[in-house]
């Protein structure tokens, strides 16, 4: 592949990332995602929407996140300063809400009146959720049973802040059953639908416009290590499940090619079990809800079940930006099992008094590997993109342990 | 470039002043006997194009019953080797009933767009409907056809503008699939006089027959169809009789359903003079 230019060329007019991404999307939502990327050309130049964005940023999300210091990880491994980029801070309690805001506002802006959504751990669902109630709009949830079921919490909270919550018993009931679901809804209610979509997949312009809005990550870690470091990191890492945290994180960096792009993918039991959500390590391109990208899938091109401890990062694809930075070399994508992911949990609350989501708990792991590979005079910023409330039941049931 | 066995099938229509019945079944649901069994069972009860179904994983634009047809077929094994499979096995004793595959984009992507090209010509298919494949997305497809007579079918809606009807149409052969209601497959039935004019221009913009489907379930509804559309589609009230069939295991009954449903289908349609 072709080492482009520039990395802010992409995605091209066709969509692409490369070879990735595209418009793969049935006859009925064509006129929608044209339109679409119409308006949010249009909202990208208007200075009263981004005064919007910024305002609901510092004062409703709680941004900037801190970036913080965390003495007591870095003194235990014993290598490069370790920075955590603090959106578990956010409102809502992840990076989730960053991207809600601004695919909401520019519903507002085409004059949609109901917001749908498909979500796995619940997260993205409650942050759509909580931006339809500020804003009064009615709003969708479509969320796997069995997701249903495990992530009990998170849905009387989507009910609390007003969402109808439709679970969806088709396919295997998880994350990629609700986003078939939530497309067939946006195909039967075209008119007064916006799909509001979790993660930097999806038909072009969703990657685009979803980095776009998570790369205030990026940019203020950025200028904050600047300020605080007098330079730029050697490393920023991130969890992957779809990507968006990640590539909110990596994008600011791109052109900095001496800062090192590391995401770290949810192994499951491990690669080699076949029970992983490991995309961009255990898959191959193929085309699945809206693009083309890096997919666990056999022989016949027909999708597997992603597996992993974390509802968030349980999906058989990724966003097709990162598959065209692993594919040029740019970004480097390691794995983490659950067994390493649950040890991270507890390691970080107990050394930093932060309780992790589980899916940054996966890059916690990777850690000591990958300050392994960085002078111990360096610096790397990691992202916790979430925290772990909404994980103390599962976490407590897989540790053996009944509250 | 010989006449097609689509355009032929179509003029035999239009000289008989009628529509055409294009009827649906999944391949492999529940297996491939079945399926040979119910195409004949089709073929003899007046259905002009079979429309053999490809399962997919992850169908985003079919309704439950063509989604749980599709987990069945795959639940049997099937794959589009099967479905080649099957469609040599008719084209040895029917050269004339056109073959359509419809299916979504990943499986063929994954055997590769030439030999997936390549195998679908062989084993006599005349067309595909790959869903999630829009003009923007196909070239790959359209350039893998290009050595074989094989039709890239389009799908328009009710939303689809006149400019946008002009892309849909560029490249587009054989017939344009319109998809009467916005909605997956199986979803409510659209006022066939409403999208009329939708129906007129497509026809005016792409100089294709124009088959119609979605909601459409009997006799009635397809007659009313045939009043607008050269051709008129039903796929998930026969494969519904593939579903009954997996729960009572019997397979005769599913084969006869097919049958008695496209003899009523093709009787309906017949009754609406398209002079």
């Amino acid at each position: 592949m072709n080492k482009p230019n520039t990395w802010d060329q992409w995605p091209d007019e066709n969509g692409r990332f490369g070879d990735f991404g595209g418009r793969y999307v049935a006859e009925t939502l064509m006129p929608l995602i044209l339109d679409l990327e119409t308006e949010y050309r249009a909202a990208k130049k208007d200075p009263a929407f981004k005064a919007q964005m910024d305002d609901l940023w510092a004062h409703y999300v709680g941004r900037p996140s801190p970036l913080y210091f965390a003495e007591r990880i870095t003194e235990h491994f014993g290598k490069a300063k370790v920075y955590f980029k603090r959106d578990e801070l956010n409102h809502t309690g992840a990076h989730k809400i960053n991207n809600c805001l601004g695919q909401v506002l520019l519903a507002m802006r085409m004059g949609k009146t109901r917001i749908i959504a498909e979500t796995g751990a619940g997260q993205h669902g409650v942050a759509t959720a909580t931006v339809c109630a500020r804003f009064g709009l009615k709003c969708v949830v479509f969320m796997g049973a069995t997701d249903v079921e495990r992530q009990k919490p998170n849905v009387f909270r989507m009910k609390l802040l007003g969402a109808e919550i439709v679970p969806v018993s088709s396919g295997t009931g998880t994350l990629k059953d609700a986003m078939n679901e939530a497309l067939r809804d946006w195909v039967t209610n075209v008119d007064e639908t916006f799909y509001c979509i979790g993660t930097a997949a999806g038909p072009h312009p969703y990657p685009e416009l979803v980095r776009d809005f998570q790369s205030i990550i990026g940019k203020e870690a950025r200028a904050q290590i600047l300020e605080r470091e007098g330079r730029l990191p050697d490393a920023v890492m991130a969890c992957i499940g779809g990507g968006s945290n990640a590539i909110g994180l990596f994008h600011p960096f791109l052109e900095d090619e001496m800062v090192r792009l590391i995401g770290v993918e949810a192994s499951g039991h491990g690669v080699e079990t076949g029970m992983h959500a490991a995309a961009l390590n255990g898959g191959e391109p193929g085309i699945l809800h809206g693009n083309k990208t890096y997919l666990l899938q056999d022989d016949a091109g027909q999708i597997f079940d992603a597996h992993s401890i974390s509802a968030g990062l349980d999906y058989p694809g990724i966003g097709p930006e990162h598959a065209f930075l692993r594919d040029t070399g740019r970004a480097e994508y390691m794995t983490c099992k659950d067994d390493e992911a649950l040890e991270a949990f507890q390691l970080c609350t107990r050394l930093e008094g932060i309780i992790p989501a589980l899916e940054p708990s996966h890059a916690l792991a990777r850690l000591p590997d990958a300050l392994e590979t960085i002078d111990s005079a360096g610096i790397l910023i990691m992202n916790l993109c979430g925290r772990g409330d909404k994980d103390v039941f599962s976490v407590a049931e897989h540790l053996g342990v009944e509250i | 470039m010989p006449t097609s066995r689509i355009t032929a099938r179509f003029e035999k229509a239009k000289a008989e002043h009628r529509a055409a019945l294009v009827s649906y079944l999944m391949v492999g649901d529940p297996d491939l006997e079945t399926s040979f069994q119910a195409m004949c069972a089709l073929r003899d009860n007046g259905a002009d194009i079979i429309e053999l179904g490809a399962p997919f994983t992850d169908p985003m634009a079919d309704g439950a019953a063509i989604q749980r047809a599709g987990q069945r077929s795959l639940k049997a094994g099937t794959t589009l080797n099967h479905v080649f499979t099957l469609a040599q096995r008719f084209r040895e004793e029917d050269s004339e009933t056109p073959l359509i595959l419809m299916g979504y984009a990943n499986p063929v992507h994954s055997m590769g767009y030439e030999a997936f090209a390549g195998r679908a010509a062989d084993a006599g298919i005349d067309g595909t409907i790959i869903v999630d494949l829009p003009p923007e997305e196909d070239q790959p497809l359209r350039t893998a056809y290009a050595p074989h007579e094989l039709s890239v079918i389009r799908l328009a809606t009710p939303t689809t503008s006149e400019a946008r009807m002009k892309t849909v149409a560029e490249g587009a052969s054989g017939f344009l699939y319109f998809v009467a209601v916005t909605g997956v497959t199986g979803a409510g039935s659209a006022d066939p006089q409403a999208i009329k004019p939708n129906v007129d221009m497509a026809r005016r913009v792409s100089g294709l027959p124009i088959c119609v489907g979605f909601g459409v379930r009997n006799g009635a509804q397809a007659a009313a169809m045939a009043q607008i559309a050269d051709g008129v589609v039903v796929g998930s009230a026969f494969v519904e009789h593939a579903a009954r069939a997996a729960e009572t295991g019997d397979l005769t009954a599913a084969i006869n359903g097919m049958g008695d449903l496209a003899k009523e289908l093709s009787g309906s349609i017949r009754g609406v003079n398209r002079a």
